[in-house]
């Protein structure tokens, strides 16, 4: 039972040396495991710490001391020949001190299964009448905003078509060449076993007006300019800047989603011509190097396949999923709460949200187009 | 008394320290001693050089010529490993407490003492309650910064700050955006701590009533040049015209 730092002597404990954070996670280790397996509480009804050893303490030391006094079951009264120096700092850090720790921790209640499912509806359908909400006001504000310049910032429509529109071009057609050229080297294998080589213009038509291109515009808006509006909003509602805007009698929707919501209706059926003409020249390389057709009659085969009201349909549907990613956006953005964690939740949740969004609004067209 | 700094031991040594943000000299040519068991409130306009003095001092930002000696160590040049024994025996509290906002107080304070210590968890419980509560916000310990008044922020940002128990901790204008009530009681608070833990303070601060309250010893930089440094009375009587006018507005 003897040690450095320490020796019990029948009903004393002497300390010795420094009690710091550096040697205390030794100290700890030994003295708590030799107390608790010694009897030395039932064999005396006072102990007592000797402390005329011990030369440094620091606020772990006096931890630790608190530590033996808890397992020990006696109070600072047993502590003696302490000198005056690290009597000061028991005095201060000890949690025996007569300014007493108090227990009004609020601990978290236990959440039971039930409550929790209960819980995940609740705020579920609160989620989704604050979106209600903001999607009517948007609509409200933007129809408003058509006829009145007034109220959102000069200049603000060129700046986010700019940004969600010119910007997105490169990432978005090259993407669209890349799938374009996959999608018909993947066709042209297997059609060429039936023979079928010339109905790849038909396949890929089809297959990128109706499907493939409004999805990869908007999946690349969502990432891109979803993303931006959550975080915009969300760090102006942590700044107070949207309360700003109140206070100068300004609709922070008005102002701020408004001009994002006008450019990317434009913007995005823009997004979504050069995605198809894109994605059909990467066809076109496949149809021409690989399966040997003339140029025209590809071309031909496209146009033949795509009806009027498949590309019209399009073209809604892309405006749709439009003003999907600018409303979740803005809704995660509205809702944020906290500083600077908060704008990074909200951002991801945003994105998330509306891809999960655009695939759900994506299957719900499908049927529109079998009318 | 104050005035006798011979018997003082300097616990920081500044000489000739010049700081430059790109071209524009921010300091020029400082040269002070910071004196253990003090509180040093370094004042001056703003844009003065008064936080590029502070940031200077423990390397936030890299001094541009001179030398800087805490604890008798030159830090300008030294080793990042050496200086973090030094950061270690310093705490900061910064304006608006920087506490990091994703994490719970009682975390926050974890994390200088198990970065930097190997003390086990009963330990380390038993030292972050003890140090919120020398703080006065034992209630908080599970709550997020987010949900905690300016006050409290700072006062949570303090007990991090102490975690170690520092020999030296600055402060970044923490009267800042506090009402007089608030910030009398920090002050208050900022006194007792330096009392009962015998820490030396390095203050930044414009607030009047809180020099008065607090200074021991008053550094006055104006335009990057160190204009007076001395104790209160001799700040208050003293000539020189920026020092003059800024008392002078204070009073009502």
């Amino acid at each position: 039972m003897n040690y450095d730092f320490y020796h019990v002597e029948s009903d004393t404990i002497h300390l010795r040396g420094s009690y710091i954070k550096g040697t205390i996670p030794e100290i700890h280790k030994d003295l708590t495991s030799t107390l608790l397996k010694s009897n030395i509480r039932n064999h005396y009804s006072e102990l007592k710490i000797d402390g005329s050893q011990l030369t440094e303490l620091d606020s772990s030391g006096v931890a630790l001391l608190d530590e033996i006094m808890e397992i020990l079951d006696i109070s600072t009264n047993a502590l003696v020949n302490f000198s005056a120096g690290n009597q000061k700092k028991i005095n201060i850090f000890s949690s025996f001190s007569p300014h007493k720790n108090e227990k009004n921790i609020n601990e978290k209640t236990d959440e039971t299964f039930l409550y929790k499912i209960g819980d995940f509806f609740y705020k579920y359908l609160c989620h989704s009448y604050e979106m209600l909400v903001l999607t009517s006001d948007i609509f409200y504000w933007s129809i408003v905003g058509l006829f009145d310049k007034k109220g959102h910032r000069k200049g603000s429509f060129t700046q986010q078509s700019l940004f969600i529109g010119l910007n997105a071009i490169p990432i978005v057609c090259l993407l669209s060449f890349i799938i374009g050229l996959i999608l018909s080297l993947q066709s042209a294998i297997q059609l060429r076993q039936f023979g079928a080589d010339q109905f790849l213009g038909n396949l890929l038509g089809v297959a990128l007006v109706s499907e493939l291109a409004p999805l990869i515009t908007a999946i690349i808006v969502a990432g891109r300019s979803g993303s931006a509006i959550a975080s915009e909003i969300a760090t102006m509602k942590v700044t107070e800047e949207l309360d700003a805007l109140k206070m100068m009698a300004l609709n922070p929707i008005r102002y701020v989603v408004v001009p994002k919501f006008h450019a990317i209706t434009v913007c995005m059926s823009i997004l979504v011509v050069f995605s198809i003409i894109v994605g059909i020249l990467g066809g076109l390389l496949v149809a021409v190097m690989y399966l040997g057709l003339t140029p025209i009659s590809f071309i031909n085969a496209c146009i033949s396949a795509v009806s009027m009201k498949t590309f019209v349909i399009t073209l809604i549907k892309s405006t749709v999923f439009a003003w999907q990613i600018v409303i979740i956006g803005s809704h995660y953005g509205f809702i944020v709460q906290g500083g600077a964690e908060g704008v990074g939740k909200a951002t991801t949740q945003s994105v998330v949200a509306s891809i999960f969004g655009v695939i759900i609004m994506d299957a719900l067209f499908s049927f529109l187009y079998l009318v | 008394m104050k005035q006798n700094n011979i018997d003082k031991i300097p616990i920081i040594e500044v000489s000739n320290l010049t700081a430059k943000y790109g071209d524009k000299t921010i300091l020029n040519n400082i040269s002070l001693d910071i004196y253990s068991g003090e509180v040093t409130v370094i004042l001056g306009a703003s844009g003065g050089g008064k936080t590029t003095f502070m940031k200077n001092i423990i390397r936030l930002i890299e001094p541009f010529s001179g030398s800087v000696k805490i604890f008798g160590n030159e830090i300008v040049n030294m080793e990042e490993q050496d200086f973090n024994e030094i950061l270690k025996r310093v705490g900061m509290l910064f304006q608006n407490g920087a506490l990091l906002n994703s994490i719970s107080i009682f975390e926050n304070i974890s994390i200088p003492l198990e970065q930097h210590t190997n003390l086990p968890f009963s330990i380390r419980e038993k030292i972050i309650k003890k140090k919120l509560e020398l703080v006065g916000l034992s209630h908080a310990i599970n709550l997020l910064p987010s949900e905690l008044s300016g006050g409290m922020k700072k006062r949570a940002a303090l007990a991090r700050a102490i975690a170690l128990d520092p020999e030296i901790l600055f402060f970044d204008e923490p009267s800042a955006g506090l009402d007089p009530i608030t910030s009398s009681n920090l002050d208050e608070l900022i006194l007792n701590l330096k009392k009962q833990l015998n820490i030396s303070l390095v203050i930044v601060t414009h607030e009047l009533a809180s020099i008065y309250r607090i200074a021991d010893r008053i550094v006055f930089f104006d335009k990057g040049e160190l204009v007076y440094q001395g104790d209160l009375t001799g700040v208050i009587n003293c000539e020189h015209p920026i020092v003059k006018k800024f008392f002078e507005v204070g009073k009502f």
